[in-house]
């Protein structure tokens, strides 16, 4: 590893109307390291990345690559470049086949004619070479977010790039394939490719990188060898406060005490070719967690319950009463609220501000003749943005022009707001920082505290185990068991669980 | 509230340069009203009266747009509003006014439910808006016209019925009271109650809101049942004015005035956020345009091209990466680097 | 490798890739129930040149909607086509009558002319930001007041000869007479267009781009796509394409009406929706607008047919049978796309 930098930058500054993004943020990165950049959520860490790539212009500051100076005015001139991105979010195009989405702009070609067959061949080894096998012809729109993800990453290693740059990229992946990434980051960092890693999972920080800078509001609070500085320490400087708090969950919550009458319950619920048939009960004031990997089902079991997708078997009974007709607005009504996983596209109206996507259900759910009067939901917007920290804390801003972490509170609190019966939480914590993410766990165990039952998903099975009173386990769109026993609330059981049943068959 | 006057500045700028010029052709007289017979006039009011039937539509038209629509059959409502109002009197007594009165609520009942039927195809039978109304677009007119039985209606000129485009309530006419209580009704119906934002949402993202528990079916029929409300009352007022229904001719080409005063106004035709205020300065615009082309004595065959100079020229001063662009070469260059190119790609980022 | 990932589709993978085909197969289907239907009531419907007249009649019609299409698939929309055709035809009059320019000479300015405003209105969609509704409104007002300024009457061909080639004939199975059909040059140019269009559009970088911009521009920008040189292309293409159906139209009538193609744009737009392209951009076909034109031709053949219908009798018609075909393809695609899931 040479400790020649080959990107540098000094003195970035960014302003956007009425935030300032990055603030004099000095970066340099070096040759063969995998740089780790670190921060809360809105900590600037994207639009640091956003400006060495050219999506937006800086306000001041030099960029060096290679020591040359360098301003990209696009995401193909960093490309050229040799600076490869997978932003934040996934950024393809989903009308178009996985095979186009990997190679767009780079397709190969007879002439002037695109070869379709050379390029689902070229496709397919791509996928191969990270280990995921899919239709390459499909269109991505019929693959999970997850996936989705992993494409946008092979697409991204496929532009042979001195510079490889990763955004959260491991924000929906599974255990396993955020594994194959790692194992594809340290073959690419021995080829010599300097990569700049962004994730709010200290733990894949600490097993990968080999330096971090820690951004703090915009500000640059220091540049360390990870092995020179521990956990805690790294939390003290992102969250700039002592950390007292975030251990409180590391065991579970003592678990709760729900009622022995059911709230909602599911008998042979499904949807041909998205999930099987099955039965899940959910009482008030217990936790009940979906695991299963990548693909699993977990996300259309939550659709179902939520009323979201139309189920074409079995029965939804709520509270004794079976449901006919179940659809995103009568669940509201009956208080099932539901925070689907793609916030970009199926939670948040971006062009909205922040106070109105926080009251959009609430609003919704009175009809648009009776108004929320502006004094109570001005003191409801203000209390939810100081409970979740949601920041900036100004609830006039769009909530497009919010750090991924924050949009996703902002979504938590559509649904808080109107005290739900049932709160179904898809990746809730996906993209969240470690202090939002140990309040948003504690929000979770709080409202199941006062009664509220609550079906939470997520990739990350450590969190699961941890919130669940009862874990259904999921595996190729069959719920194949429901752990329920307190020693068995742990990720190797869950696995486990797996992968027995899975023998089964 | 910042924001949105910021976007209605240009709009704004542009109208009272239209103004200006019309003052330096024809003096004061253009813009200071005069009373005649008890009545407003002078050439800003008559501007004002007769963009009425287009500021309506537009208004409809506004909401519309705001849940990502569009409506292209607001002129053959309009000609169908006006068809049924003139046959319906003339086969009557037309001095009674209980005549005059089922007539305009016939009209209005009739357009209001063609709105709807587009609402409907658009909400629930998943067509998209263009192709929905365009149905009506072009089979309406066929409508009128078989109303009137392929004849050009003419009411007396002693009907009441006339009043509605020539009259005038404490000296100020009949249409400009009309486009200004539909305004507030639609402004209050909006921004009073939650509708404004229900429809920004639905317009913004129409799988969020539906997660959301929206009636979003709902919103999206009442919306383009404005629409075609407003269209009908258009069709009687233009009628009202002229005395006559001409089922071929009534509105013609008067969806994309519409549709341009919206957009001049600051409302995308992508959905979402919408300006009722903005979607009347645009009419004014429109209209003072048509009569400014005239004042000036410009050719008649002037019209098209003056009116497709100013529409490029509000179009360009609304996009804040042409104004930076024009003032590029009085900015300093940065440190030596290249200077930042003022229009690239990172503004469709920023959408 | 340690693991293999692996997801199925949402979808079952039966339809994957046959999924995006079923408004198009939908389309077509109904367009030969129509076909059926018209021979049905009228015998001579049944004569092949009823279809080649479609090719004929909407050959201008049918190149301007290929144009639309890479606008609309792109995400965006192009107002001026009725106009720049309008004017594309004046101006070879113009050029060829009154100034004698060669004939060759004035189609190659003209089409030059429109490919080169297709840029501009193009580079200020993308560059300033102006919405693609308003920008190209604006062209509309502005070739249509050009046109007027250049003869607010019509003006006749008729006397130079280059114009005759583009109604020669060709026959087919016979040509009419025998009971085949028989297709002018003009109709040759548009299936051509139609051709380079599809190839273009399937099977080379900038048509895929022109989906991706259209899929999600953002995306395709972070994706490192060219975007700017896409979106502009789209307009130049629908420039060229609104010039050349000026040129066809010079070819068609063999005179310069100075209110040709008033509304034509709107013709063109439903013929690419009708045609099955989502007019949010991302998704469709060429081949469906060539349906799009066919059906919108057919209801217009159709209503001739009939030929006592007063005027109005017939628009009414023609909304019906057009609500019925809308309403019919929505079914069916969406009961087609239900079986899938
Ligand atoms: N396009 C934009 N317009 C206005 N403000 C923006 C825009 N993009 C980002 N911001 C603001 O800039 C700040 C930094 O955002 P950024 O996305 O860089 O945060 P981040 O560190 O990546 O956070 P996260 O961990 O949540 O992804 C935030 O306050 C955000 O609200
Ligand atoms: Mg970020």
């Amino acid at each position: 590893m040479s400790d020649a930098p080959i990107v540098q930058m000094t003195g970035i500054t960014k302003d956007f109307t009425g935030v300032r993004a990055l603030d004099g943020v000095d970066f340099t990165l070096r040759r063969g390291e995998i740089h780790a950049v670190m921060g809360e959520n809105g900590a600037g860490k994207s639009t640091l990345i956003k400006v060495l790539t050219g999506v937006h212009d800086p306000d001041a500051g030099r960029i060096l690559l290679d020591g040359e100076p360098v301003r990209f005015h696009s995401p193909g001139q960093a490309q050229a470049g040799g600076i490869s991105t997978v932003y934040q979010e996934v950024n393809l195009t989903d009308n178009l086949s996985v095979a186009e989405n990997l190679l767009a702009g780079r397709e190969p070609r007879l002439g002037p004619f695109i070869n379709f067959r050379a390029m689902r061949r070229k496709a397919k080894a791509l996928l191969d070479e990270i280990g995921i096998d899919l239709n390459v012809a499909a269109p991505l729109s019929s693959y999970s977010i997850a996936m989705q993800q992993l494409v946008a990453i092979a697409r991204a290693i496929d532009i042979d790039a001195k510079v490889l740059i990763l955004d959260e990229p491991t924000s929906s992946l599974d255990r396993d394939e955020v594994a194959v990434l790692m194992r594809v980051m340290r073959s690419l960092a021995e080829r010599g490719t300097a990569m700049v890693f962004i994730s709010h999972f200290l733990d894949q920080v600490y097993e990968i990188c080999d330096r971090m800078t820690v951004l703090r509001n915009g500000t640059l609070i220091g540049e360390w060898a990870v092995s020179e500085l521990p956990e805690s320490e790294l939390i003290g400087h992102m969250l700039g406060r002592e950390v007292q708090t975030l251990g409180a969950l590391e065991h579970r919550a003592a678990r709760h005490r729900p009622d022995d009458d059911v709230l909602v319950s599911a008998r042979g619920l499904g949807r041909k070719g998205s999930v099987s048939p099955f039965d899940l009960d959910i009482r008030p004031g217990e936790v009940v967690g979906l695991a299963g990997l990548l693909g699993s089902g977990r996300t259309e079991t939550a659709r179902l319950i939520a009323g979201a997708d139309r189920a074409d078997s079995g029965a939804l009974e709520f509270r004794g009463e079976r449901l006919r007709g179940h659809n995103p607005r009568t669940a509201s009504a009956r208080g099932i609220g539901f925070c689907p996983e793609n916030r970009k596209t199926e939670g948040l109206v971006g062009d909205l501000t922040v106070a109105e996507n926080m009251i959009l259900a609430m609003q919704a759910a009175r009809g648009w003749a009776r108004t929320v009067p502006p004094a109570r939901r001005d003191a409801l917007v203000a209390e939810f943005i100081e409970k979740l920290d949601i920041r900036p804390a100004d609830p006039d801003l769009p909530v497009k022009n919010l750090s991924g972490g924050n949009q996703q509170k902002v979504l938590l609190a559509r649904w808080m707001l109107i005290e739900p019966r049932l709160l179904i939480l898809d990746e809730p914590t996906r993209g969240i920082d470690v202090g939002a993410k140990a309040d948003i766990q504690r929000l979770v165990n709080e409202l199941s505290e006062d009664g509220m039952a609550v079906l939470f998903i997520s990739a990350e099975l450590e969190e699961v185990t941890r919130l669940s009173d009862r874990i259904a386990v999921l595996r190729d769109r069959e719920l194949i068991d429901i752990l329920h026993q307190e020693s068995d609330m742990t990720t190797d059981r869950i696995v486990e669980t797996i992968v027995e049943k899975g023998g089964d068959k | 509230m910042n924001a949105y006057l910021k976007r209605l500045i240009w709009p704004l700028a542009v109208l009272v340069t239209l103004i200006v010029v019309n003052i330096a052709q024809t003096g004061f007289d253009f813009i200071v009203p005069s009373v005649h017979d008890g009545r407003l006039g002078g050439a800003f009011v008559n501007i004002l009266r007769n963009s009425v039937p287009l500021l309506l539509i537009a208004l409809g038209m506004t909401l519309v747009i705001a849940t990502k629509g569009i409506d292209l059959s607001v002129g053959a409502v309009y000609a169908i509003g006006a068809a049924i109002a003139c046959q319906w009197i003339i086969d009557r007594d037309q001095s009674a006014f209980g005549t005059i009165l089922t007539a305009v609520i016939l009209a209005l009942l009739v357009a209001a439910v063609i709105g709807a039927w587009n609402g409907a195809m658009v909400a629930y039978f998943g067509v998209q808006p263009i192709v929905a109304t365009l149905i009506l677009m072009i089979a309406g007119r066929g409508i009128a016209q078989l109303i009137t039985g392929g004849q050009i209606p003419s009411v007396s000129d002693s009907t009441p019925f006339v009043e509605l485009g020539r009259g005038a309530i404490a000296t100020i006419p009949v249409p400009i009271v009309i486009g200004v209580l539909v305004f507030a009704v639609l402004a209050l119906l909006t921004r009073t109650t939650a509708l404004g934002m229900l429809l920004e949402a639905v317009g913004g993202n129409p799988a969020a809101s539906r997660l959301a528990g929206i009636r979003s079916k709902g919103i999206t029929i009442l919306a383009y049942l404005v629409c075609g409300f407003c269209a009908g009352l258009a069709g009687l007022i233009g009628a009202a004015n002229l005395g006559s229904a001409d089922a071929n001719n009534g509105g013609l080409w008067i969806e994309l005035d519409a549709i341009l005063a919206v957009v001049i106004g600051g409302t995308a035709l992508i959905g979402g956020r919408f300006f009722l205020l903005g979607t009347v300065i645009g009419v004014a615009i429109i209209e003072t345009l048509n009569v400014t082309i005239i004042n000036v004595g410009l050719s008649s065959q002037w019209q098209f091209t003056a009116k497709a100079i100013v529409v490029f020229v509000v179009a360009v001063l609304q996009s804040p990466e042409f104004r930076a662009w024009l003032l590029k070469p009085f900015r300093r260059p940065d440190g030596g680097e290249p200077a930042p190119e003022p229009a690239d790609d990172k503004e469709a980022l920023a959408k | 490798m340690s693991t293999t990932v692996t997801e199925r589709p949402s979808r079952t993978t039966l339809f994957d890739g046959l999924g995006r085909y079923i408004p198009i197969g939908v389309t077509v289907a109904l367009l030969i129930v129509m076909y059926l239907g018209g021979i049905a009531a009228f015998p001579r419907f049944s004569s092949p040149q009823v279809i080649a007249s479609l090719f004929i009649d909407n050959a201008a019609l049918l190149i301007i909607a290929v144009g639309m299409t890479f606008v609309i698939l792109s995400g965006g929309i192009d107002l001026s086509v009725g106009s720049m055709m309008a004017f594309s035809t004046m101006s070879i009059a113009a050029l060829t009558v009154d100034l004698g320019v060669p004939a060759e000479v004035a189609v190659a300015a003209v089409l030059a002319f429109g490919t080169l405003s297709g840029l501009f209105t193009g580079a200020v969609i993308h560059y300033f930001n102006v919405q693609p509704f308003i920008a190209t409104l604006a062209g509309l007002f502005l070739y249509r007041g050009l046109t007027l300024q250049l003869s607010d009457h019509d003006v006749s061909m008729r006397d130079i000869a280059f114009f005759d080639w583009g109604m020669l004939r060709m026959d087919f199975a016979g040509g009419q007479r025998d009971g085949g059909f028989s297709l002018p040059n003009i109709s040759f140019i548009a299936l051509a267009v139609v051709i380079v269009a599809f190839i273009v559009l399937h099977y080379t970088r900038f048509g895929r781009g022109v989906y991706a911009v259209g899929g999600s521009e953002s995306s395709a920008l972070l994706m490192g796509l060219p975007v700017a040189r896409t979106k502009v292309g789209v307009y130049a293409v629908s420039g060229f394409c609104a010039a050349l159906g000026g040129v066809v139209a010079a070819y068609y009538t063999k005179s310069a009406n100075p209110l040709a193609g008033v509304g034509l744009e709107l013709d063109a737009i439903a013929a690419v929706v009708i045609g099955g392209t989502i007019l949010t951009g991302g998704t469709g076909f060429v081949l469906g607008t060539v349906a799009g034109v066919m059906v919108m031709g057919l209801l217009t053949t159709l209503i001739a047919f009939q030929g006592d219908l007063s005027s109005w009798w017939a628009r009414i018609v023609v909304g019906v049978l057009l609500l019925a075909f809308i309403l019919l393809q929505r079914f069916l695609s969406r009961s087609g796309e239900k079986r899938r899931t």
